[in-house]
């Protein structure tokens, strides 16, 4: 039942920030104190623009895990309106540019998939635990067939 | 009805719907506070001013920047991330933000921040647009709760301006 409910609360909410991927688990420490390894953080994306201090997730060309850091430089253009944006970790030293693809100095706005607007503690090792581990996962998926076996209705 | 089975099942499904409930409230129990922060700002000094190799304006100020920042705090709040912008127009740009400076206030004991420091991040132009320029320097909060909803505003300062020509 607890399955069945998070499946639909997960779609629901896909529905209702209009994101593709609502909630994402934060992996690294370089958001601390703020957001620790393990948090989970909810996503919403309008066509609101990007300001400066707004907590982004987005994808590097060529990397496959979305990073979560804030704005701290956004230059508009006049005419497009199209953005140019860089990034930095609060716990990082430097902005986000080494991150970025190889002489990619900003980020535009279709690398960007969400904004942060709220978060959850700790929720998320759940997620890191089945990733890292994937024993874990096999030992859950295992058990929950075991339960449906064996259950006498 | 009554096997370990099921009961395990009961108080989990129970203990994480509370668990939620009590997130969501404390969540919004954080509305209930209206924050009344001040700040101010001032540019000590322009340390210098000029044209980079790639054409693009760079400037460097010494800043004092002291506010009060007691009233975002709620029981529910982890931490306060505060940083100083630098926000204009050229002709190019419609909107420029640079973060010149940012800090963590982690209680509300240290709300009250009084910070003499040179720019942190460099203030650097898309071109260069930057002399004679005025400029507001906005004061940006971002109050991180314990859990839940997150809460961004912001205090403008305008009046800066800075100098004619490169030194």
């Amino acid at each position: 039942m607890i399955v069945t409910s998070a499946l639909i609360i997960w779609k629901g909410l896909m529905c209702i920030t209009g994101s593709e991927s609502p909630v994402v688990v934060v992996l690294s420490g370089s958001m601390e104190p703020g957001f620790k390894r393990g948090d989970i953080l909810f996503l919403h994306m309008s066509k609101d623009p990007i300001r400066a201090g707004e907590i982004v997730v987005f994808n590097v060309d060529g990397r496959e895990i979305p990073i979560v850091h804030r704005v701290i430089k956004v230059h508009e253009r006049q005419d497009t309106g199209e953005v140019d944006v860089l990034t930095k970790g609060d716990n990082n030293f430097g902005d986000d540019r080494l991150l970025y693809a190889h002489g990619q100095l900003w980020l535009q706005r279709h690398h960007i998939m969400g904004r942060a607007v709220g978060f959850l503690p700790y929720v998320g090792w759940v997620t890191i635990i089945m990733t890292e581990k994937p024993i874990i996962k096999y030992i859950l998926i295992g058990a929950l067939g075991l339960l449906v076996i064996t259950s006498k209705e | 009805m009554h096997s370990f089975g099921y009961r395990a099942n009961a108080v989990l499904a129970f203990s994480v719907t509370i668990l939620a409930l009590i997130c969501g409230i404390a969540s919004f129990s954080d509305n209930f506070n209206s924050p009344s922060p001040d700040a101010q700002v001032r540019v000590l000094n322009i340390n210098w001013f000029r044209k980079k190799p790639d054409g693009n304006d760079e400037v460097s100020l010494t800043l004092n920047i002291s506010a009060n920042l007691e009233s975002l705090f709620t029981w529910n709040t982890k931490q306060v991330f505060v940083f100083l912008a630098a926000e204009y127009k050229t002709p190019k740009n419609a909107l420029n933000q640079v973060s010149l400076w940012d800090g963590i206030i982690p209680s509300k004991e240290k709300a009250k921040i009084r910070i003499h420091t040179t720019n942190k991040y460099r203030f650097i132009d898309q071109g260069s647009n930057l002399r004679g320029k005025d400029f507001n320097l906005t004061l940006h909060w971002h109050v991180m709760p314990k859990t839940g909803k997150m809460l961004r505003d912001n205090l403008v300062m305008s009046g800066f301006r800075l100098p004619e020509a490169y030194r």
